[in-house]
């Protein structure tokens, strides 16, 4: 079979996965689930093939680049079926964050910038859901805004997401008065140093093209001194660094934040200066948001796959060094 | 003075720059607050100017039929789908049940997500082939990286709830993540800093001149 036909293969499999799901999430049928005993047999199974693939390794055969790919598939697709529910141990940075939320007195001013777009949404996503039910439901106000232009569009979707819930809705929060959008700002920090004397010379008009001075919630918002606490979920540049460096060191402005994965190492030293009021770190970052909220949402459910990725990874790290020990460092000795 | 006058646009925006961070009254404030609304401005025709571009090199691919014109076609394609269509929608093109919407959540956001997703695969290979116990430095760099992957998730802690306390797998995950690796960050901000420092000072100073294409 040559390389296109397989290509193609992979292609029309990856078409046909994609409109399942969609019509899948069109028609409204609920998730489909493995029963407990398949999910069972499912781990067995993987966890054998993966010792398999050990001794076939300390035998000398060495696996394919492809085979480390269907793992890892695996390891991310299965889990979304299972139903296995984990104890998520709580990090102190994510329980700070959620104290000085609920710290906050009712009507409180929140403003969260969503500096992320789709590609960053499986891990921000989440958080930013869990973040605003939070505020909804300790009745702070939010200020939504964005210095990456899908950021507002990413907080509309996560607005509809928390308003499925009906204790949410049965708050009768009203736009312009209990949250707003203000949409997106071009000038990356300059944005951030602007907003430190005026709000409104960089947001004239909310998402909605509404005049700043119409919109019941910001029209006595002058700059960052009238905001109480803020969130930055943030993917990359510009993002947390650069809020820290400007609204927090420069305007005192109180800031948790919300970091993808790979970017929260980053932040940790802003933390542990007292810079950041509480961290969310991917994924994990997420489900502990959650756990410590009492609100299970996607970012629980997708830890379950992070998990197997995660034992996964670290199996085939396992059989890396093995392979190494067994062929690389051997030969190298004997060169020396 | 082709070079001269942007070297004193340069030497007065920066030098005004530094002095109105550590003197936020008027006229420093002023200035400040000007040179930002500049900035959002340039910026704004900036992605303007980087949208034409992009067509122009998309266009131009696929006229001459280079190497892999296909995608640039479809670069033309996609942008001048979502350009009518969030035009011919006004003002509240982004509004749920809007096309322009249908296609973020249904075309934009998969495709998105697909392509970050393709990083697992790396990462996974990647760790297959590169962390090996080579040396001193990289066992180090495995035990660290074993702690924390193993550590940050909840199997970790299901694989080390028999032990005390403050000795469990997310325990050992967070004290990697708070000290040596805090500390390594704190090094690497600190060089970094440094060099934007001095490289500022000689842009501001006029020694480093390969921002106007020159290099006296």
């Amino acid at each position: 079979m040559s390389t296109r036909s397989k290509e193609l293969i992979v292609l029309g499999a990856i078409t046909l996965f994609a409109l399942i799901f969609y019509l899948g999430k069109v028609w409204g049928r609920g998730t489909f689930e493995f029963p407990t005993w398949l999910s069972a047999v499912v781990i067995a199974f993987i966890g054998l093939s993966l010792l398999w693939v050990l001794i076939l390794t300390l035998k000398g055969q060495l696996i394919e680049r492809r085979v480390v790919f269907i793992y890892v598939a695996f390891a991310v697709a299965l889990p979304l079926f299972m139903s296995f529910s984990q104890k998520i141990t709580i990090s102190p940075e994510v329980y700070q964050l959620h104290e000085a939320l609920m710290e906050l007195p009712a009507g409180s001013k929140v403003l969260i910038s969503f500096d992320y777009d789709p590609p960053s949404a499986p891990e921000l996503q989440p958080m930013a859901e869990s973040i605003i039910r939070v505020c909804f439901e300790n009745d702070l106000k939010i200020i939504v805004m964005g210095l990456w232009p899908q950021g507002p569009q990413q907080a509309n979707l996560a607005l509809e997401k928390v308003f499925e819930d009906s204790t949410i809705r049965a708050k009768n929060l009203q736009y312009g008065r209990d949250y707003v959008n203000l949409g997106f700002q071009t000038g990356n920090e300059f944005v951030i140093q602007r907003m430190g004397s005026s709000f409104e010379s960089m947001f004239s008009s909310d998402y909605e093209g509404t005049p700043y001075k119409e919109i019941p919630l910001v029209r006595n918002v002058r700059n960052f001194s009238n905001v109480d606490f803020s969130v930055n979920l943030s993917a990359g540049f510009p993002g947390t660094v650069e809020w820290v460096q400007i609204a927090v060191d420069r305007y005192g402005l109180l800031m948790g934040a919300g970091n993808t994965a790979v970017q929260a190492p980053v932040m940790y030293a802003y933390l542990n200066a007292g810079q950041l009021e509480g961290l969310l770190g991917g994924m994990s970052g997420a489900a502990e948001f959650e756990a410590v909220a009492e609100y299970r949402a996607k970012g629980t459910k997708f830890m379950l796959s992070q998990s197997f990725a995660h034992v996964v990874v670290i199996a085939f790290i396992i059989i890396g060094n093995v392979a190494f020990f067994r062929s690389g460092r051997k030969s190298k000795l004997k060169g020396n | 003075m082709r070079r001269e006058i942007p070297l004193l646009i340069t030497a007065i925006v920066g030098i005004g720059f530094v002095i109105q961070y550590f003197i936020p009254h008027w006229p420093f404030s002023k200035m400040s607050d000007w040179f930002s609304d500049w900035f959002s401005i340039v910026g704004a025709c900036a992605i303007i100017l980087g949208a034409l571009n992009l067509m122009k090199v998309s266009v131009e691919k696929t006229y001459r039929r280079k190497e892999d014109w296909g995608y640039a076609a479809v670069i033309i394609a996609s942008f001048l789908l979502m350009t009518i269509i969030g035009i011919a929608e006004g003002r509240g093109f982004r509004n749920p049940g809007t096309s322009f919407d249908w296609l973020y959540n249904y075309v934009y956001i998969p495709l998105s997500a697909t392509m970050f997703a393709i990083l697992a695969f790396f990462v996974a290979s990647a760790s297959y082939r590169a962390f090996r116990a080579r040396n001193f430095e990289a066992t180090l760099l495995l035990i660290a990286a074993f702690f924390v992957m193993i550590g940050r998730v909840p199997v970790g802690h299901t694989l080390s709830s028999f032990m005390p306390v403050g000795w469990q797998l997310s325990d050992l995950a967070s004290w990697v993540m708070n000290y040596p690796q805090t500390a390594g960050q704190r090094a690497i901000m600190i060089g970094i800093g440094l060099g934007i420092v001095s490289t500022s000072l000689r842009i501001i100073l006029g020694l480093e001149r390969a921002h106007i294409g020159g290099g006296k």
